[in-house]
């Protein structure tokens, strides 16, 4: 079975966000740079489902952007992924619609190459851009089913069994591959790369190809950070000793 | 030229946040002078529509197929694509919830138009100007949404849902759409029913959260005895589950559950803003945190400076002294 995983480089973003003067981007003057969640979980997934097959199979892990993104590639290189794609931007952000064109189009020329993949992993959302639509998109484009939000996934006899939460538990969807799946993190834990992996990783060749970049029809203006409630804080006391004070509050509100 | 709104339900019972997105298209509609329709996949979903009508819909379109009658996120899709060719809306929309963000994203796949996910508030004209929601809530975008037809998702609790001050006629006009093989390719082909008896985190009452300074899955044991005694439930920040103390099922935040409890115990927990926006339902914060200059303090209505470790036995204790009365 040949897996592909696509997964997107954000900013480790930590306690508080800070805006760049023009508004476009994220100040990262301090900050590191990591796969999106979902994403590193379906890096993790793609690896164990290729070691649990009796038949095993290839991993190869695909991302769109700048050519600091090969950062994130070697990551899931250093996991186990064998091989990695890098469309190149030039650092502007491309909207969902040019993303999952530009990925199609290299999956296509995979297929015409006769290395077709049985299953594309996606994450459920883009961590930094929440877009919700490039797997569903670049399903759609190849003609494949598409299960999104899935937190639980076995692949058997040329199927797969996805679920994924609903209300009051789970729903499950069975599918025929070749097929697209979006994760979600809870899935999996991910691995910690060993250091042979990551020594590995580094002399890897990352396959290497620059899309143009066209407008897919949503456009970033600037980027806001939401207002902050004004908040005021009651201080309980120190220790122990504050407990009474918090057992009355909860008792006014009919919790005790 | 009216503004069309797909209708969330599962079986027949309406989802809420599909109010929210009815209240939010109103808006939208009435800026422009138009009519707010609604589609309904399903006769299932029929009974629906006089509740719809309360919110100012003008239009049902009711989608009628014999297999229509559990989700399958391309069959609805195709069955919006098919009254959007129809109608010819000017914008549709639909809650940014898991099914509502899939479906709309398959009809933006379908109809070959750009979606924007999530918006929380839209100026209409051409193109659309659309504030929309990054980082989960931590981040806003302003973007301009163009597209013969605005396709867009509204963000969970960006407006309240509110019923229309004066209703009019409703009209329900039935189709049945052309559906094919393909189109069922996803359907939901079972469920797994949550364990019975826990409360569940989503909607507990009580959630206590733990953050790394709880020190250690053993560490976690104070909290559950806490959740236990005020019928709640355990929450906590993605560290833990990243150091593997807590499943992830508990996580609150960015990519984990959204919680909206009457109280938030928050143990240990930084307050970094990805677990911050799963518990932005919360109607009260409660710190425990050992650094009063910590983000969650001031984040926080109320707070204990102090040891967890200490502070949380203790509260457990006065709580079984006062029980005992």
């Amino acid at each position: 079975m040949n897996v592909l995983v696509c997964v997107k480089r954000v900013p480790a973003t930590g306690g508080k966000i800070t805006l760049t003067a023009d508004e476009q981007e994220i100040d990262t003057h301090f900050l590191g740079f990591t796969i999106s969640p979902h994403e590193e979980c379906a890096v993790e997934e793609a690896l164990r489902l290729v070691e649990a097959l009796p038949g095993g199979g290839s991993t190869a892990v695909l991302t769109l952007g700048p050519a600091a993104a090969e950062e994130q590639l070697r990551d899931a290189l250093a996991m186990g992924i064998e091989h990695a794609i890098l469309l190149e931007t030039d650092g502007r952000e491309w909207d969902p619609t040019a993303t999952a064109n530009a990925m199609v189009e290299v999956i296509r020329a995979r297929r015409a190459a006769g290395r077709d993949f049985d299953l594309l992993l996606f994450g459920n959302e883009a961590a930094d851009t929440g877009g919700y639509q490039v797997g569903i998109r670049v399903a759609h484009a190849l003609d494949l089913p598409c299960v999104t939000g899935v937190k639980e996934l076995e692949i058997r006899n040329g199927m797969a069994m996805a679920k994924r939460e609903a209300a009051g538990g789970r729903e499950i969807f069975e599918v025929t591959l070749p097929a697209v799946i979006t994760i979600k993190e809870g899935i999996n834990l991910p691995r910690y790369p060993s250091m042979p992996g990551r020594l590995k990783a580094k002399k890897k060749v990352i396959e290497q190809t620059k899309p143009q970049w066209n407008n897919g029809g949503l456009e970033k203006v600037r980027l806001k950070l939401p207002k902050e409630q004004e908040h005021q804080v009651e201080i309980f006391g120190k220790g122990p000793e504050a407990a009474p004070k918090v057992v009355e509050l909860l008792q006014r509100l009919g919790l005790v | 030229m009216m503004i069309l709104g797909l209708i969330e339900h599962d079986h027949g019972k309406l989802s809420d946040l599909s109010l929210e997105m009815l209240t939010f298209g109103r808006r939208l509609a009435a800026q422009l002078n138009a009519p707010l329709h609604a589609i309904l996949i399903g006769e299932v979903a029929r009974p629906l529509a006089d509740r719809l009508k309360a919110y100012g819909v003008s239009t049902v379109h009711l989608a009628q197929h014999d297999r229509l009658d559990d989700y399958a996120p391309e069959a609805w899709a195709q069955s919006v694509v098919e009254i959007v060719n129809t109608v010819k809306p000017e914008a549709v929309m639909a809650a940014g919830s898991d099914r509502g963000n899939e479906v709309m994203a398959h009809v933006a796949a379908r109809a070959n138009l750009p979606m924007a996910a999530n918006c929380t508030e839209v100026q209409p004209g051409d193109p659309y100007r659309v504030t929309r929601v990054r980082w989960g809530g931590s981040l806003l975008e302003e973007a301009r949404l163009i597209g013969t037809v605005k396709l867009l998702t509204v963000a969970p609790h960006a407006v309240a849902a509110e019923e229309a001050l004066a209703t009019g006629e409703l009209a329900i006009t039935a189709f049945t759409p052309a559906l094919a093989e393909k189109d069922f390719r996803v359907r939901v082909t079972g469920r797994v029913e949550a364990a019975a008896g826990k409360v569940s985190l989503a909607e507990a009452k009580v959630v206590v959260g733990g953050g790394r300074g709880v020190g250690s899955a053993e560490g976690f044991k104070a909290l559950e005895e806490l959740a236990e005694l005020l019928g709640g439930a355990v929450g906590c920040s993605r560290a833990v589950t990243s150091l593997g103390w807590r499943p992830h099922a508990e996580q609150v935040g960015q990519t984990g559950t959204r919680i909206a409890p009457e109280i938030y115990i928050a143990c240990g927990v930084s307050g970094a803003i990805q677990h911050m926006v799963g518990a932005r339902g919360a109607k009260r914060i409660l710190a425990i945190n050992t650094d009063p200059e910590a983000p969650i303090v001031a984040q926080a209505d109320y707070a204990v400076i102090g040891d967890l470790r200490e502070v949380v036995p203790a509260l457990s204790a006065e709580i079984r002294k006062v029980k005992q009365g």
